[in-house]
């Protein structure tokens, strides 16, 4: 590849883009294929594993393979994902930010606060979520400042941050024991099921949005003369998610708990929104290229005229709303916030998620998708050992033993494509 | 072509870092569709002369014209606003972006802040294949997985796509074998062809030799000569570099014979 590259005095013919290939089943096949040889695994092992994982709990415990379980699974999930789409940002500048257990906590005491009845406060629950949001988004630009204009390591600043979020919990509920969340709002977060016929109109919404807007970037691509994604492999990918949606509600519809029929939980379809959302926003956005450009080479975006410290700012505000999100949800889970939360293990929890998704510490690499799946794979993991009745001190070992493999594997492919690209 | 107005002219540019005097008195100019070669021993001042263009820094004093008019050059987007653009010696890619990224890095066409990629990958196109870059195979490729002369490419594709009209290239080739040499020099040539001003810094004589219509020594911060390329040797050249005198001489005349 390195050799025969004079330029063609007469050759004004384009780059040839997109590698014509077979379509359907046999060009997924090829493209595999070959992007295995070039060592470029991306989800493929992890997704296998997820699937060895399903399976394997399902002769190992009994209670495993079960409807409800499936939502359960979505709900315990929930919080960690949240946390772990944030993860993705920081990591993507190449940064870390240990404060987000904390600042769940934050987040999730801020609205325990405001929805307590007889305080004065007593806000409705949706505002109260707002406001704690908006708060714990404050808390990472301040953070983020300080790492971006003042120029302290991101470790350093958010590792005081983890101590003082912790010491504000601590003084908090020290004197004021668990705090009872019984807005119903904030309760629904991890507690609401949709009706039958509402999680199918959801799967619906989920399978023709895909494709159409799809469709709208093909025809401009056609437009603008250039060759995009093909209409076949649009097809494609539609069905796959169409199926996956209704699959999904389809499952959670058959759960049944002493009588009463449970169905999507509210949880998963805000796992989904923000999944959307946040990933339109890394791929689609100025913000979202200027992101990675700054994880990749921070001094050429900043040659190139992009503003990087504001880059950094807006992440880490990012990575605090989010936590926010994750600790409502978490505390909602258990309509409470005590002296115990968050739980200790949510912090590396939600970084091992976005870094078994395929996320690099160092920048530049992976994406929002990457959280969803690897905290799929923990939750799993952890709910699997837990039903088949294995201690937390397993559980944390197994999970270390993933992340190990999933780093490895990753580290092992990278060295492989860097031999094949150059 | 000697009637032309300098497409950018310096005067007398002086620029101390402390009590290193880097540059001393310094003229300088470039016309329209040449290639000017900056030559000169390690720590001769060219980088330094490049970033008072570029406006990474300021001259402490000395005179900048850009199409004949006086301007004062504050910053990276100054000099942008006037068409200079620089691809530096360590490039500035980003390694983890595709060549449209990269290409449009800092300048992503956009509307309400969503990306258009159609209209990007569109010009991206149209530009290389402007410049005969033709061995890149996939424009949607990181650019970690390209060559160093592909690489090289890029960058300076990147900076002719902005309508530019004078490109500085600081050692475009030191970091390149025999064949992706001949491919960046050959580009150079092409920009010059097409109109630009091109102002290519080198340590390599023969490179120079190969792309340059004429050539400017700087030596210890100072002038010691402007040759053109078809009435000078490589070894009068050499002789400048390491040996010559100071010359000031005010208006630069279009050539100037050392003595
Ligand atoms: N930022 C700086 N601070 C202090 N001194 C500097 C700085 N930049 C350059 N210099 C000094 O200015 C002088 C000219 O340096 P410059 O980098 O322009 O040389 P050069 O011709 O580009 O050399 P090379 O061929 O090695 O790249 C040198 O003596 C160098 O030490
Ligand atoms: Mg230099």
């Amino acid at each position: 590849m390195t050799t025969a590259e004079v330029v063609g005095p007469e050759g004004a013919a384009p780059p040839d883009e997109h590698r014509e290939g077979r379509g359907g089943i046999l060009g997924f096949w090829d493209q595999l294929t070959s992007d295995i040889r070039q060592g470029n695994l991306g989800i493929v092992p992890i997704i296998l594993g997820q699937i060895f994982i399903v399976v394997f709990f399902s002769f190992k415990a009994t209670n495993f393979f079960t409807a409800i379980n499936f939502s359960n699974i979505i709900i315990q999930m929930a919080g960690t994902t949240m946390l772990a789409f944030g993860v993705v940002f920081v990591l993507l500048l190449g940064e870390i930010d240990l404060s987000i257990g904390f600042v769940a906590g934050i987040g999730a005491l801020i609205v325990a606060e405001l929805q307590l009845p007889g305080t004065g406060w007593q806000v409705n629950g949706l505002i109260a979520m707002l406001i704690a949001v908006a708060a714990c988004a404050l808390i990472g630009v301040v953070q983020g400042s300080i790492v971006a204009f003042v120029g302290v390591p991101s470790f350093v600043v958010t590792l005081a941050g983890y101590l003082i979020w912790q010491g504000v919990i601590l003084s908090k509920l020290q004197v004021r024991g668990t705090i009872i969340i019984q807005d119903r709002w904030i309760n629904y977060t991890a507690s609401y099921y949709f009706s039958h016929f509402a999680g199918y109109l959801i799967a619906a919404a989920v399978t023709a949005v895909y494709p159409v807007s799809r469709l709208v970037g093909w025809l401009r691509q056609r437009q603008a003369n250039v060759s995009g994604e093909s209409i076949r492999s649009i097809a494609l990918k539609s069905a796959g998610i169409g199926l996956a949606a209704f699959g999904v509600v389809a499952i959670c519809n058959h759960g049944v708990v002493q009588g009463t029929p449970f169905g999507l939980p509210l949880a998963g379809l805000l796992i989904l929104i923000f999944l959307v959302v946040l990933t339109f926003l890394a791929k689609r956005t100025l913000f979202g290229r200027h992101v990675y450009a700054v994880g990749g080479n921070a001094e050429a975006a900043r040659r190139a005229g992009i503003n990087v410290p504001r880059i950094r700012v807006l992440v880490f505000g990012i990575s605090g709303a989010t936590a926010a999100v994750g600790g409502i949800i978490l505390a909602a889970n258990v309509n409470s916030v005590a002296l115990t939360f968050p739980p200790s293990t949510l912090l590396l929890n939600s970084i091992a998620a976005a870094v078994i998704g395929g996320v690099s510490l160092f920048g530049g690499r992976g994406e929002v998708r990457g959280a969803l799946i690897g905290s799929l794979v923990i939750a799993t993991v952890s709910n699997g050992l837990d039903t088949a009745g294995y201690s937390t001190g397993t559980i944390y070992i197994v999970t270390g033993l993933i992340l190990l493999l999933a780093v490895t594997l990753d580290t092992v492919s990278r060295r492989l494509q860097v031999r094949a690209g150059r | 072509m000697t009637d032309t107005t300098p497409l950018l002219e310096l005067r007398n540019i002086t620029k101390t870092f402390g009590s290193v005097q880097a540059l001393t008195d310094v003229d300088f100019e470039v016309r329209p569709g040449e290639v000017m070669a900056l030559v000169g021993d390690n720590g001769a001042g060219k980088s330094t002369l490049i970033k008072c263009i570029a406006g990474t820094h300021m001259a402490d004093s000395g005179q900048v014209f850009f199409e004949g008019k006086e301007v004062t050059i504050h910053g990276p987007r100054d000099a942008g606003r006037l068409g200079i653009e620089v691809v530096y010696q360590d490039l500035a890619l980003c390694d983890n972006l595709d060549v449209v990224q990269n290409m449009y890095l800092g300048r992503e066409a956009a509307r309400y802040a969503v990306l258009n990629e159609p209209t990007m990958e569109q010009h991206t196109t149209e530009t290389l294949a402007g410049l005969r870059v033709t061995t890149i195979k996939s424009i949607r490729q990181p650019v970690a997985t390209l060559s160093g002369g592909q690489r090289q490419s890029v960058a300076v594709a990147r900076a002719v796509m902005w309508n530019s009209k004078l490109v500085i290239l600081d050692e475009p080739t030191a970091a390149l074998g025999v064949a992706q040499t001949e491919q960046v020099l050959e580009l150079v040539r092409r920009l010059g062809e097409q109109g630009l001003g091109v102002v290519i810094i080198s340590h390599n004589l023969h490179d120079v030799f190969e792309t340059a219509n004429r050539i400017t020594v700087l030596r210890l911060g100072r002038n010691v000569g402007v040759f053109e390329r078809e009435k000078t040797t490589q070894q009068e050249v050499v002789e400048a570099i390491t040996a010559g005198q100071p010359t000031k001489v005010s208006g630069i005349p279009a050539t100037q014979v050392v003595a």
